[in-house]
């Protein structure tokens, strides 16, 4: 169900919740959490909504849509309750702010929160330069960009690494965490013997390959090369060791080669990851995540590689793969 | 040997990085059955699907068909577009495909045994399993030894000091303590307890494992969790199918050694169990070791303990047959279709608090919960008239299906006068969480590849479960037939009785 309020305020908008809630049965309780999603008013607004609905089947939540319209209009606030079968397993109000008002996201937003549960922001793009003074991102438990959407992924990382509090995470690290599962593994076998070194390849504009480089620098303490591939978006990771180099290659985004020395060759599915998959990764940590912020910090011992000569190499690493 | 320590790349902060496996292969044996049709090839599915297998899973099967490689695959493919939990991606799919092999055979011929061990070295090589190896017996106990024995002799059951072997097996784990502890002797003479995997799949729930989180990691709970506040508690796992088609496994098992002696007194274990020094397997071991000892059967058992078969009737639109009429029961079998008993435990914590166990085919409706029910409030500032509709506080664990947990408690009418009735507070675990838990076998089978014991029962817990169950079974053998009861009733008169002479009454679930 789709419940029109133009030109409304934010009470009547929890009038008209409550109302709805009462005439159609147990909608709204036992939400989770609120997520808040900060967008423009063009299609992104749809495509957004639809990602968090799909995740809200792992995790029933308020989505508090925050879509700023012209600023050179009338201040005004158009409101849309969605419920049932139009919000998938949450309930979805979107607020379409204009004029001055569209500067004022977050006093319309406190008095939709739900109350005692975290509160988590999502920017699908253009993120604020530092979202944890943002004033809807003061109020959120945990802070959502995605360095892949902005303009320039790579200096995008960059404000990350100056703006990161606790709370902050980035959808180009969730895109990650199957290729970093996949490595970690490698590792729990023997030889335990020490990494001497590592390569990163991928897109030059994939700022999930630099976080992968930045996250093997800060865990293992040594410097991380970080070439470049034409993609799609990581290529491939080698540890080197002593007895034999573990080297993971995706060449078409879609399926891995582990290679491990002593070990047979194996296919790994490594599938890129939808938007409302890592979305739904995401929702299910709600506390602050040292591991991304090391990895920040381990970007600056990442050291970009001359481009070009792996650009046309889109062959796995080493040879004898089918 | 491996172990987190050596790690570099894992951080115990990192929650977002999932174990995976490392490199395994599983082998089980028959796979024709329901169960590995049914919950274990789409389990392992799932996992793949999730991402918790070792690149290079190897999925074996043994069975008497004549089958190659490629029409297993099939099968397996059948079950897992049918069955399994997540969506069918055929990428995960091909890379399952190309670890399934299948070996034909009986399992009392030793060549059988020799296929399988060349297998299995030929998927170390082409599939780089390292030479760890599960082995799932989905096989009637009595073929047990027989698998066993084949499995020592043929060297699978070797292990090294960095190649795993394991076996896993199903209930029923004997059918009283002395089979049991002959079973448990077969088993350890091949295997050694620790790569010996008992599978109760109730553990692997979501809602079970909760249990222990909604005591001990909320102060709101324990504070009640004990005689002064607690009446009585009641276990309750009912299903309303019969037992057609199962009489060769039911007939002379019947509900309490099916049901009471593992998944029952499981559930009374980690609901009345203290608190662990930790969540490492030994230590929750220690506790449910300790209260399983503590539980003694309650007599006299004419008085407090129940049996029944159904008879046929009409249940849920349906007309169905009594267990006489169903195929390959004898019309004069005494099996057992509806048992409930009283125990209860020795120690401060729960001393004069009887818990209720029951369990029975063909009741009112599929449900499995426990449910605490409290001392009613010492002293009432009310009327009678005004509470005479309050019935006793309850926190009930809603196991399956509708996975969460109900409060009962008593609230004011609304009107101008003062009338106090029961309502009740619902979580829902598909409410606040995932739409759909992983299945207790995904989870299981994990842990059986990962090594970690948790979750599953230990020979010393099954040995005290029949030392619980058997004073109780025995009387029965020799006393009396079970009672009648109506398909699609909650049992017969005595199951009513036996509660009713101390004031109580079952819950209706």
């Amino acid at each position: 169900m789709i419940v029109d309020l133009p030109s409304t305020t934010t009470s009547q908008v929890n009038k008209k919740m409550v109302e709805l809630r009462e005439s159609g049965g147990a909608v709204a309780l036992g939400r989770v959490l609120t997520l808040v999603i900060v967008t423009g008013d063009g299609t992104e607004t749809e495509e957004a909504i639809q990602a968090a609905n799909e995740a809200s089947r792992e995790h029933p939540a308020r989505v508090i849509v925050v879509a700023k319209g012209a600023r050179q209009a009338a201040a005004r606030l158009d409101a849309q309750i969605r419920i049932g079968g139009d919000a998938g397993a949450s309930e979805v109000v979107v607020l379409r702010l204009y004029g001055p008002l569209a500067e004022e996201g977050a006093g319309s937003v406190v008095p939709l929160l739900l109350p005692d549960a975290p509160v988590v922001v999502w920017w699908p793009n253009d993120a604020p330069e530092f979202p944890g003074q943002d004033p809807i991102g003061e109020l959120a438990h945990r802070r959502i960009t995605d360095a892949a959407a902005e303009p320039d992924p790579i200096e995008a990382l960059r404000t990350r690494v100056r703006s990161y509090v606790d709370g902050d995470t980035d959808l180009a690290w969730t895109r990650l965490t199957s290729w970093r599962a996949l490595l970690a593994a490698s590792l729990d076998l023997p030889p335990f013997e020490p990494i001497e070194g590592a390569v990163v390849s991928g897109e030059s504009d994939s700022p999930s390959t630099d976080l992968l480089a930045g996250w093997l620098a800060a865990s293992l303490g040594i410097p991380v090369r970080r070439e470049v591939h034409r993609g799609p978006g990581i290529v491939s990771a080698v540890l080197e060791r002593s007895s034999g180099n573990v080297e993971v290659v995706r060449p078409d985004g879609k399926v891995g080669y582990l290679t491990q020395p002593g070990q047979q060759d194996r296919r790994v599915t490594l599938n890129r990851r939808a938007v409302r998959d890592c979305l739904a990764e995401e929702l299910r940590r709600l506390g602050p995540d040292e591991i991304y912020e090391n990895t920040l910090r381990g970007l600056s011992d990442v050291v970009r590689g001359e481009s070009s000569e792996n650009e046309e190499q889109a062959e796995p690493v080493s040879a004898g793969q089918q | 040997m491996s172990s987190p320590e050596h790690n570099p790349l894992r951080d115990p902060r990192d929650k977002r990085l999932p174990r995976i496996a490392g490199p395994a292969g599983l082998t089980i044996f028959g796979v024709t059955g329901d169960l590995s049709r049914k919950k274990l090839m789409p389990a392992i599915y799932d996992l793949a699907n999730r991402g918790l297998l070792p690149p290079g899973f190897a999925l074996t099967g043994v069975a008497r068909r004549d089958w190659e490689n490629q029409d297993f695959g099939e099968v397996v493919y059948e079950a897992v577009k049918e069955n399994a939990r997540t969506p069918f991606h055929q990428a995960v799919w091909d890379r399952l495909a190309e670890g399934i092999r299948f070996v034909p055979g009986s399992f009392d011929d030793p060549n059988t045994f020799d296929r399988l061990t060349r297998t299995v070295k030929q998927l170390d090589a082409e599939r780089g399993t390292g030479g760890n190896h599960a082995f799932y017996l989905s096989v009637p106990p009595s073929m047990f030894p027989t698998v066993l024995t084949h499995l020592s002799n043929s060297g699978l059951a070797e292990q090294t000091e960095d190649q795993w072997r394991r076996v896993v097996i199903e209930k029923p784990f004997g059918h009283d303590l002395e089979s049991a502890q002959e079973l448990n002797r077969i088993v350890n003479e091949v295997f050694p307890e620790d790569s010996v995997f008992r599978i109760d799949h109730y553990l692997g729930k979501e809602t079970v494992q909760n249990i222990l989180a909604l005591r001990f990691a909320n102060q709101l709970f324990e504070p009640l969790w004990n005689a002064h506040y607690v009446d009585h508690v009641q276990i309750t796992m009912s299903e309303d199918i019969g037992l057609g088609g199962r009489a060769g496994y039911y007939d002379g098992i019947g509900a309490a050694r099916d049901v009471i002696q593992n998944h029952l007194l499981q559930l009374l274990a980690l609901t009345a169990m203290e608190e662990p020094l930790s969540f490492a397997p030994g230590d929750l071991r220690a506790e449910k070791s300790k209260v399983l000892s503590a539980t003694k059967p309650v007599g006299p058992f004419a008085d407090t303990t129940a049996r029944g078969q159904y008879t046929g009737g009409w249940q849920g639109g349906q007309q169905v047959p009594g267990l006489h009429e169903e195929g390959g029961f004898a019309s004069d079998s005494k099996t057992e279709t509806f048992a409930a008993i009283t125990l209860e435990i020795e120690n401060r914590r729960w001393a004069g608090v009887p818990f209720y166990l029951r369990t029975g085919k063909r009741l009112g409706r599929r449900v499995t919960e426990i449910a605490v029910v409290f001392k009613r409030a010492p002293h009432q500032p009310f009327d009678d008239t005004m509470t005479e509709e309050l019935g006793q506080n309850a926190l009930v664990i809603r196991v399956q299906p509708d996975e969460g947990i109900t409060m009962r408690f008593g609230a004011k009418v609304p009107g101008t006068s003062m009338e106090v009735r029961d309502v009740t507070m619902d979580f829902g675990y598909g409410h606040a969480f995932t739409e759909s838990s992983p299945e207790a076998y995904e989870r299981l089978l994990l842990d059986v590849l990962l090594g970690e014991p948790s979750l599953f029962p230990v020979n010393e817990e099954v040995e005290k479960s029949w030392q619980i169950l058997d004073p109780i079974l025995d009387y029965w053998a020799e006393h009396g037939y079970p009672e009648k009861y109506k398909a699609g009733s909650w049992g017969p008169p005595s199951a009513e009785s036996m509660l009713a002479r101390t004031g109580r009454v079952w819950r209706r679930p």
